[in-house]
């Protein structure tokens, strides 16, 4: 294993923020494989998955299980800035790093960080990214690819090979152009958005479930040697797909009755909406297919004309 | 008269409650004009604007043709907690739109306030600066749309028009939405985050009341500036700061600067010493200065329009 460093800032009375990389297998080897953790602040749970990854690697590469003439680059943590003061987004001026990408080495403050990454992982063959979704909830784990081009294509059928429940295309809209998934697709990476359980808490069981499924990943194409079973079953869907159930009526507590991967049946309650100051029932929130919630939102407290669920119908 | 926009219950007791203040004129005839702001809840230069304009408007209806439509907050929990995003959802507004009915409560806001000003004649989005940049009035508008908006943008009284080149975020934009819609939308910078520039409020709603005469619904006065210079990105010059430090200005915002003169320090606090010299790229309008004296590598110190010698 070798330590990178793979971009410095300075700033005004802190230590300069570096972005490291832990470089496996072959230097001088092919670009087999980049792995990205949190690139936003309270993604605790990206960066742990990564960070269990840099130790299983580490371990695995002393095995001599990382194939010939290939390198593998796992990044934990692109912005240990926003981590380290409890910040999502840059603390400064609040931007997304993850809404930069390409970047631009001589552009804002954020578009170098981008810029910085991308630099060093833009040319490897795959391209993992751990992510989190911009509303707080429980995800059924699964890998999302957004639609680029003819790489896309060649990047669904490849991510069976995770063995997690679902693959997502997802339609791209303005802001997915800015994104590092899109990007490297742009640079005919074959690129995959990686959703576990839990975002801004460790969830250990979800952190394995995902662990195992990249180092599945890997071991099919051929990135590792390592003996792993055939993949469990994916069922690919698109983002459209998905049926959302939203609070339209009221707002206060939110008293989940299931969790994300459970089944549930057309006409079930989902959730109750309950008065924030006596807890009497103020709106139910059924499911309006059968199908497989996957999403659950999990704040205590929701507002009026919010996503609490999503759910994926029962197969066509 | 105030009228609920949107509304949506917060979970304890309240609701989140966009409102408008329509004006109708004595005369009943004439275009409708929305004028927007507050979308970016640490953008105050707005609420003058708002203030002066009903003040104005209220005091002479009789010169009024039409609806004037004030929003005068479309963030408003961002504003009353000094936060230039939605609080709670962490969302930048004017990233949002045109929004979606069936989505989250900013999206569903946003598609709401898109539905409303829909079909105005014209509409005017105030922000100014964020806290960061101290700007000079300027109506920015997207390229594609220039053939609208280009004719009308100098009503406004500011210094210049900037046509941009569309950038992914300015997709998502409240103007860019309305003008997809087909209602022409002019978006003003001006000033700085968390201030008032009664100034510049005064000429851009000075601007405003030209804007409505020019569509017929008002014949109460109102004062010209001179034309504005018109830019494009390949006019703008911008400096980025290359050390971490603080910034001192040592030119004048909107003064004219030389190539070469010096704009600013930045220092380090700590030893007493001159980190880097400023200087301009090249010689023109010094239209965007920085504010906010904490920088670091890439931070924004000015813009410069070049070609601009008064």
């Amino acid at each position: 294993m070798r330590t990178l460093t793979l971009f410095k800032l300075d700033t005004l009375y802190r230590e300069p923020m570096v972005i490291r990389g832990f470089e496996f297998g072959d230097h001088g080897g092919r670009r087999a494989c980049a792995i990205v953790g949190s690139t936003r602040g309270n993604e605790v749970q990206q960066q742990y998955i990564c960070a269990q990854l840099v130790r299983r690697l580490s371990k695995l590469e002393g095995e001599g299980r990382v194939a010939p003439r290939k390198r593998v680059l796992v990044v934990p943590c692109v912005n240990p800035f926003s981590m380290n003061v409890g910040s999502r987004f840059w603390p400064q001026d609040k931007s997304d790093i993850n809404r930069k990408f390409p970047g631009d080495a001589r552009g804002g403050t954020t578009e170098r960080v981008a810029a910085g990454l991308f630099d060093a992982v833009k040319r490897y063959s795959i391209g993992i990214q751990l992510c989190s979704f911009y509303m707080p909830g429980d995800f059924e784990p699964n890998v999302r690819i957004t639609r680029v081009g003819p790489v896309t294509d060649e990047s669904l059928e490849m991510a069976a090979d995770f063995g997690l429940p679902y693959v997502v295309e997802k339609r791209p809209g303005p802001f997915d152009t800015t994104m590092l998934n899109y990007n490297w697709q742009v640079w005919d990476t074959n690129a995959f958005s990686v959703y576990s359980r839990a975002t801004d808490q460790v969830d250990q069981a979800s952190a394995d479930v995902v662990e195992d499924a990249i180092l599945r990943f890997l071991a099919a194409n051929r990135v590792l040697d390592v003996p792993v079973g055939p993949a469990a079953p994916s069922r690919r869907i698109d983002e459209g797909d998905l049926v959302d159930v939203r609070t339209t009526k009221a707002a206060g507590f939110l008293a989940g009755r299931v969790r994300a991967s459970e089944h549930v049946e057309e006409g079930q309650v989902l959730a109750e909406v309950l008065d924030a100051l006596d807890t009497h029932v103020r709106e139910q929130l059924v499911a309006p297919v059968s199908g497989t919630v996957f999403f659950a939102r999990v704040d205590p407290l929701v507002q009026q004309e919010t996503i609490c669920f999503r759910i994926v119908p029962d197969g066509r | 008269m105030r009228q609920d926009v949107f509304t949506a219950e917060l979970p304890v007791g309240e609701r989140l409650v966009i409102q408008k203040n329509r004006i109708r004129g004595y005369h009943r005839r004439g275009p409708r004009v929305s004028v927007v702001t507050g979308i970016h809840g640490d953008e105050l230069e707005g609420q003058y604007v708002a203030y002066e304009l009903a003040r104005q408007l209220e005091a002479r209806l009789e010169n009024l043709h039409g609806i004037v439509d004030i929003y005068p907050a479309i963030n408003p929990l961002g504003i009353n907690s000094v936060q230039r995003r939605m609080p709670d959802f962490d969302i930048d507004l004017d990233r949002t739109f045109p929004g979606s009915e069936e989505g989250n409560l900013a999206e569903a806001l946003a598609a709401a306030v898109v539905e409303d000003i829909k079909g105005s004649d014209v509409c005017v989005d105030v922000h100014s600066s964020g806290i960061f940049m101290r700007e000079m009035p300027q109506v920015r508008l997207n390229v594609e749309f220039a053939k609208t908006l280009l004719p009308i943008a100098p009503l406004l009284n500011v210094n210049f028009v900037w046509l941009r080149e569309t950038t992914t975020e300015g997709k998502s934009s409240l103007a860019y939405a309305l003008n997809e819609a087909g209602t022409p939308c002019l978006v003003v910078e001006s000033g700085v985050g968390l201030r008032v520039t009664e100034d510049y409020g005064s000429r851009l709603t000075e601007g405003i009341l030209r804007l409505l005469a020019y569509y017929h619904g008002w014949e109460g006065g109102y004062v010209s500036a001179l034309p504005p210079h018109v830019a494009r990105d390949e006019d703008v010059s911008v400096v980025y700061s290359e050390v971490a430090g603080v910034f001192l200005p040592r030119a004048q915002h909107a003064s004219v600067v030389e190539a070469g003169a010096l704009i600013g320090i930045v220092v380090d606090p700590t030893t007493g010493k001159v980190e880097t010299e400023v200087h301009a790229p090249t010689s023109g309008l010094l239209f965007t200065l920085r504010e906010y004296p904490v920088v670091a590598p890439g931070s924004l110190l000015a813009r410069i329009l070049r070609g601009v010698s008064r």
